[in-house]
């Protein structure tokens, strides 16, 4: 094999990484602020990425337009949950927030079967086997404009929680719950802000990701554990290190898929995720807690 | 030894176990195959319940991977028979070593390392993981295209190579649980358990009260693993193959752990109790829905899974501390 | 005869921050002593090098004749130090007697009769009544007394008291140091407490270490230690303001 094939595949995996970023970056918010482990936020994806193959079935809308209604929707999804399901949990031990997150998974797993089947669906977008070449490289167009919107929604983001003062607000929340409450914070309702923009987050990078892979029901338990394996390794709660452990994975993926057998590609990414975890396990960017 | 274990539990309680005892034994005297089936199903379930309660309801360690113990002892014992004709009770003495030294292996590491909470939890996801890539693609267990156990018409039960039908499958997993359930009784009153309990509640106070965490820690962990990889074997034999995909995947893992988290973790009828609810909720809503007319595939999973929401909202500490107290038993103080 | 507890020159740096600077003193057989100062002076961070959360820096802690300096906290206790937490941290969902059970079966492997010794432990601290309470469910006095006796189940040679006294009325501060007093001279336990309640301290201790800014800045019997310039600046007269 070429050096260009090795070339080629690293930017693809770099390409699929940085949504795999997106997705992880929802993850890190979430936990970062509400300290619950979204055990459904694959399937959360999922959901975005059938509401993306419908829209598009329908009424042929491209999923890049998408991006911006479809997010808004997981927004209001997310806000809810954490409303009415989830705040009642915030004060609970961990395994009983699991179940709770669990059995969402499990009804969204299979909603989404009962309503879709059980059959891989995407979307065919006119520009789906586009290409860029640069040089001897050669770059998928579709990854390509999946990673830029990737980058898009995580800088507006960063912005978000950097320059607003709802932004402000919900990091009080994250660093010291109970002085957000005595300054008067509504910390439920930030709470529930929180995990909107990491279902928004998801949902944004699973409109990305119809474009590069199919969506089946059994893909939400897969990504949720992509998920974690990312988050960890970047760093759980922080957002650039959820970038970088999705690229990090991204990359890995493809290059394990290159050089030995696709199959076995996941256990690469567990195999970082063990050594992280070992040696660094605060993750690559996370800050040591004490 | 029986007054120890017997102490301080009221006369009703005992009743009431040895009447539940006596009708199980008894159950397949009357029950159908089907109903057999599904009572295989509740043992399986309470027994690796139990086990997993003793790492998380005991010492307060997070498993999320209890399915590579079961499947260890799953593919050990059933590679054995498969390759060198081996019977399944010899495969367990080295079936169940392997999946107790690889618990070790794991909670050397976390332990060492200070990987804990939700961090463990998932090194936990990621060793099963390891274990599902891995076996799919290791041959001598034929990978992901499957390993079967050859299966003939048998005339009679044969206990020792564990081929036979469902009812021996079914005695045997009684069996086991019953014998979990003394065994975790047991080691719940002796020192182990008192100082798995303190580990469980509060680790620094725990190692500042004497306790060598790390070492009790490991035994809840090597305990556990070799506990489930007895499931395993019996999983095995009673389905008669093996698919890493399936055997390794996460979701046999949660099966695992949501007995005793519905049944109420910690406690030692939790996880029985959790099996009977949640298997029997399965299949009520199976017969219910087929009863309706509807059969959709995916139907049943969202109503066991509004339901198991519903649970676990409106019982925090599980059905059986509410059971409980409901029939009146709480224990004697001495 | 050599001391039962010798602190020589420890000191401990977080990230910069000298928390504790070269503190030395001793602690003999059958003592009671008292460290005090103000808030952040480094008391914590020195029980915490003695029991073993900490590895000190520099310096030695030399229990019963031996180096117990880097030993982690379990082997600590197990050489015979009992500690309570300033931030009382008993077992929540364990009952007072299971907690005490805890403590009891460090030296013991037979349950029932870790019990038994449990049991005198809690009828020294009055708490035999409420055995079968959860320790989650009980006021902070009761909570502080079951720290106490959970420490004291673990037959301790020196015992390390935290604050034991904050938070509590006077008439439990008193029932407190009558207790410690008792154990004292019952068994001859050795104590030494941190404490910010100079009542309490005054009626228990023989000898006063005084930290400010993590150093030893002056020790003594509690009479010379109230009526030193350098503590008055520092610590009492900031007190009494």
């Amino acid at each position: 094999m070429s050096f260009e094939i090795y070339l080629n595949v690293a930017i693809a995996g770099i390409l699929t990484g940085l949504v795999y970023g997106l997705m992880a970056l929802g993850l890190s918010v979430i936990f970062g602020v509400v300290r619950v482990v979204n055990f459904a936020h694959g399937e959360m994806m999922t959901v975005a990425m059938y509401i993306a193959v419908t829209l598009f079935a329908a009424l042929k809308l491209d999923p890049l337009l998408m991006l911006a209604p479809i997010a808004v929707v997981l927004f209001a999804f997310g806000y809810l949950l954490q409303k009415s399901v989830i705040n009642p949990f915030i004060t609970r031990p961990e395994h009983s927030q699991f179940l709770l997150l669990v059995a969402v998974a499990i009804i969204l797993v299979n909603v989404q079967l009962i309503l879709f089947g059980p059959d891989a669906q995407n979307v065919q977008t006119s520009y789906a086997y586009d290409s860029y070449q640069i040089g001897t490289v050669i770059v998928d167009a579709t990854k390509t404009y999946a990673a830029l919107a990737a980058l898009v929604v995580a800088t507006a983001l960063f912005c978000f929680f950097r320059y607003t003062t709802l932004g402000t607000a919900i990091r009080a929340c994250a660093d010291n719950y109970t002085g957000a409450l005595v300054v008067g914070l509504d910390v439920k309702h930030l709470y529930a802000l929180t995990f909107g923009l990491g279902a928004a987050c998801v949902g944004a990078a699973g409109v990305m990701l119809i474009l590069i892979v199919d969506v089946t029901p059994a893909l939400g338990p897969a990504y949720t554990l992509l998920a974690f394996v990312i988050v960890i390794t970047g760093g759980l709660g922080s957002m650039p290190g959820a970038l970088l452990g999705g690229v990090l994975i991204g990359l890995t993926e493809a290059m394990a898929g290159l050089l030995f057998t696709p199959s076995a590609k996941s256990m690469f990414a567990f195999g970082i995720l063990v050594l992280v975890l070992l040696f660094r396990p605060q993750g690559i960017l996370g800050k040591r807690s004490a | 030894m029986i007054a120890r274990l017997i102490d301080g539990v009221p006369t009703r309680a005992l009743i009431l176990l040895f009447l539940l005892l006596a009708s199980a034994i008894c159950a397949p005297l009357f029950a159908s195959d089907y109903l057999l089936t599904i009572l295989i199903l509740i043992f399986y379930f309470a027994y690796t319940g139990q086990a997993w309660n003793i790492m998380m309801g005991f010492a307060g360690q997070l498993s999320l991977g209890h399915a590579l113990y079961v499947g260890l002892g799953a593919y050990t014992a059933a590679a054995l028979f498969v390759h060198f004709g081996i019977a399944p009770w010899l495969g367990l003495l080295i079936g169940v070593p392997i999946a107790g030294a690889v618990g070790a292996f794991i909670g050397f590491l976390a332990f060492r390392f200070r990987v804990g909470g939700v961090y463990f939890a998932i090194l936990t996801i990621a060793f099963a993981e390891f274990a599902r890539v891995g076996f799919d693609h290791f041959a001598w267990t034929a990978g992901s295209s499957g390993l079967f156990l050859p299966v003939k018409q048998y005339s009679g039960n044969n206990l020792w190579t564990l081929r036979g039908e469902p009812v021996m499958f079914y005695y045997v997993l009684l069996a086991a649980t019953v014998a979990a359930f003394i065994g975790c009784r047991m080691l719940l009153q002796s020192r182990i358990g008192y100082f798995w309990m303190a580990i469980r509640e509060d680790e620094e106070a725990a190692r500042a009260a004497g306790i060598d965490t790390f070492r009790y820690k490991m035994i809840a962990v090597v305990i556990s693993a070799a506990m489930t990889s007895f499931a395993g074997v019996v999983y095995a034999f009673y389905y008669n193959n093996l698919f890493p995909e399936q055997v390794f995947h996460i979701s046999r893992s949660i099966e695992i752990i949501l007995g005793p988290i519905v049944g109420g973790i910690g406690t030692l009828f939790g996880p029985i109790l959790g099996a009977f609810v949640l298997t029997g909720l399965a299949e009520v809503l199976t017969e219910g829905l087929h009863a309706l007319g509807i059969d959709i595939p995916g139907a049943k999973q969202v109503f066991y899974g509004i339901c198991l929401l519903f649970v676990i909202m409106a019982l925090p500490d599980g059905v059986w501390p509410w059971v409980k107290r409901r029939l009146g038993l709480t224990e004697r103080r001495s | 005869m050599k001391p039962l507890l010798q602190v020589q020159g420890v000191s401990k740096r977080f990230r910069g921050l000298l928390a504790v600077d070269k503190v030395s003193f001793e602690v003999p057989q059958g003592g009671v002593y008292a460290v005090i100062g103000p808030n952040g002076a480094g008391k914590t961070t020195l029980f915490n090098m003695i029991a073993g959360v900490f590895m000190p820096d520099g310096g030695t802690v030399e229990f019963n004749g031996e180096r117990i300096d880097g030993l982690p906290p379990n082997q600590v206790c197990q050489r015979g130090i009992g500690r309570t937490f300033q931030i009382v941290r008993p077992f929540p969902a364990l009952t007072v007697e299971e907690n005490v059970i805890v403590g009891a079966l460090m030296k013991r492997t037979d349950v029932s009769m870790a019990r038994a010794h449990a049991h005198d432990v809690l009828r020294r601290l009055d708490l035999y009544d409420k055995r079968s309470q959860r320790a989650s469910s009980m006021t902070l006095p009761d909570r502080k007394r079951l720290e106490v006796a959970r420490a004291l189940a673990t037959d301790p040679k020196l015992l390390l008291l935290d604050e034991v006294m904050a938070g509590l009325r006077p008439t439990e501060t008193d029932r407190m140091v009558s207790i410690l007093k008792e154990l004292n001279s019952d068994s001859g336990l050795t104590i030494l407490l941190i404490e910010h309640v100079m009542r309490a301290v005054m009626a228990l201790a023989q000898h006063i270490v005084v930290l400010h800014h993590g150093a030893n800045i002056a020790e003594g019997a509690p009479a010379d230690v109230v009526r030193d310039k350098a503590v008055i600046d520092s610590y009492l007269g900031a007190e009494s303001v």
